[in-house]
């Protein structure tokens, strides 16, 4: 009965591929996607807050060129941070993620002494770029510190799949290759973002 | 030995998850309305205006804009408590993210515009900032928290209205035509229902043993918020940290 043989492989081809989903093969491929897709979403930010770096400069040059020293070291930490770039595929190498994070922290200290430094001229402070560049700068951090903190979670989400039951089944067999990704570490620095008052 | 510490670590994980998911609801007030006034800070008639205007709003464009007031921060900083409010509460619609939260927390002294995904454009930092700054904040300081409300609600909608040539209606509610949250509901039952009838017909045919895998997996349940039942809810949008903060 060539036929029904036929059926019963088709059926069990079709049995195969629903438990495999179901026993959770897609898990780690669709967890790795999505820490990836979060860690473009936090270079994302880290670009556009050096995209504002030069604005910045700029504007504050024009009110208190003595303060020159801030001034350079805020654009040699830009440069810096923007010349470190971490692939979606680095993911997996500690080196590299706390390379780039101590530029960007090196950044953000920057940054926190240029505003500091700020304070001490009224004609800036009420310089309507400025402030506007103040508010954009502050609207970044805020967007950094919760593309970390997505990314954080879904690197957690990620790795914990690695090693639980059932899919670390499928970690240990088909996805050998895969590694835990890193995640971020608190920073003394890096929570010294600026903070500026109204 | 390995994996049973791996397994233990786990539950540790999830426990420690649950726990934080508790005690994160917990700390949010419900979306009761589009106004959520949960610190009583605000009059009656100031509330009932709000909510008119901000459900014009939503009519006309499609923005959900929802003021609130809470009562305390519980110890954080009022950027990530009003980022994970404004999830929680899942404000605009999934695909644009067209959610605006405006919160005011009368104990710290702090209020932030929190501003979804999709209008970060249209509502920038800058002029959240502005509108912080000038409409609101000055109010607050001489304990005028209707007027601040008021104000700050109406310029928000002017800045997100300005450039009528983005005016879009919200397109009526189309869902119960094409419902995929029912499909996706069935679509367990009906395979499984398919899988014991190719068994049942296996092993009538004398198959041997067959074994009946267990799912393990979950089965996604339809993301989003849902409107109906005649309250107010969030259409499933999402905030990535955008707009401007503040205080008084």
């Amino acid at each position: 009965m060539p036929f029904f043989s036929r059926l019963r492989a088709l059926a069990l081809l079709g049995l195969i591929a629903v438990s495999l989903s179901a026993c959770g093969y897609n898990v780690i491929p669709t967890k790795e996607e999505a820490a990836k897709a979060a860690w473009a979403e936090v270079q994302n930010q880290y670009q556009r807050r050096a995209d504002l770096v030069p604005n910045l400069v700029a504007t504050v040059q024009g009110y208190a060129k003595q303060e020159k020293d801030v001034l350079t070291q805020v654009t040699e930490a830009r440069a810096k941070a923007t010349a470190i770039h971490v692939d979606a595929n680095d993911l997996a190498d500690p080196e590299k993620i706390k390379a780039m994070q101590q530029a960007q922290a090196q950044l953000s200290g920057a940054l926190g002494r240029l505003l500091a430094v700020s304070e001490n001229y009224p004609d800036l402070k009420s310089n309507q770029n400025f402030l506007a560049l103040q508010a954009q700068l502050e609207g970044t951090e805020n967007r950094i510190a919760v593309a970390r903190r997505d990314y954080i979670a879904a690197v957690q989400d990620f790795n914990t799949s690695l090693r639980t039951f059932p899919t670390a089944l499928w970690a240990q067999s088909v996805f050998r290759d895969t590694k835990p990704m890193v995640p971020f570490t608190a920073e003394a620095e890096a929570q010294n973002a600026p903070k500026v008052k109204f | 030995m390995h994996c049973s510490w791996a397994r233990a670590l786990a539950a540790v994980l999830l426990a420690a998850l649950w726990v934080c998911a508790a005690w994160a609801a917990a700390n949010f007030p419900p979306l009761t309305g589009r106004v959520v006034d949960s610190a009583h800070i605000l009059s009656p008639v100031t509330i009932a205006d709000l909510e008119r205007k901000l459900a014009d709003l939503e009519q006309k464009s499609g923005i959900q804009l929802v003021a609130a007031t809470v009562p305390s921060l519980g110890g954080e900083e009022i950027e990530p408590y009003a980022n994970a409010l404004f999830r929680a509460w899942k404000l605009g619609e999934a695909k644009k993210n067209n959610g605006v939260l405006l919160i005011v927390a009368p104990k710290e002294r702090r209020m932030r515009i929190e501003v979804g995904y999709g209008l970060e454009g249209t509502l920038t930092d800058a002029v959240s900032s502005l509108i912080i700054a000038n409409a609101i904040a000055p109010r607050f300081k001489a304990g005028d928290f209707n007027g601040g409300m008021t104000r700050g609600v109406d310029d928000i909608i002017t800045a997100l209205t300005t450039d009528s040539g983005e005016w879009k209606p919200k397109p009526a509610d189309t869902r119960a035509e094409r419902d995929p949250s029912l499909l996706d509901a069935l679509a367990p039952f009906l395979i499984f229902l398919f899988i014991m009838f190719v068994l049942t017909r296996i092993g009538r045919r004398g198959g041997g043993n067959v074994v009946i895998p267990m799912g393990m997996g979950r089965w996604g349940a339809g993301g989003g918020g849902f409107r109906g039942g005649g309250g107010f809810s969030g259409g499933g949008g999402s905030s990535g940290g955008g707009g401007a903060s503040g205080s008084w």
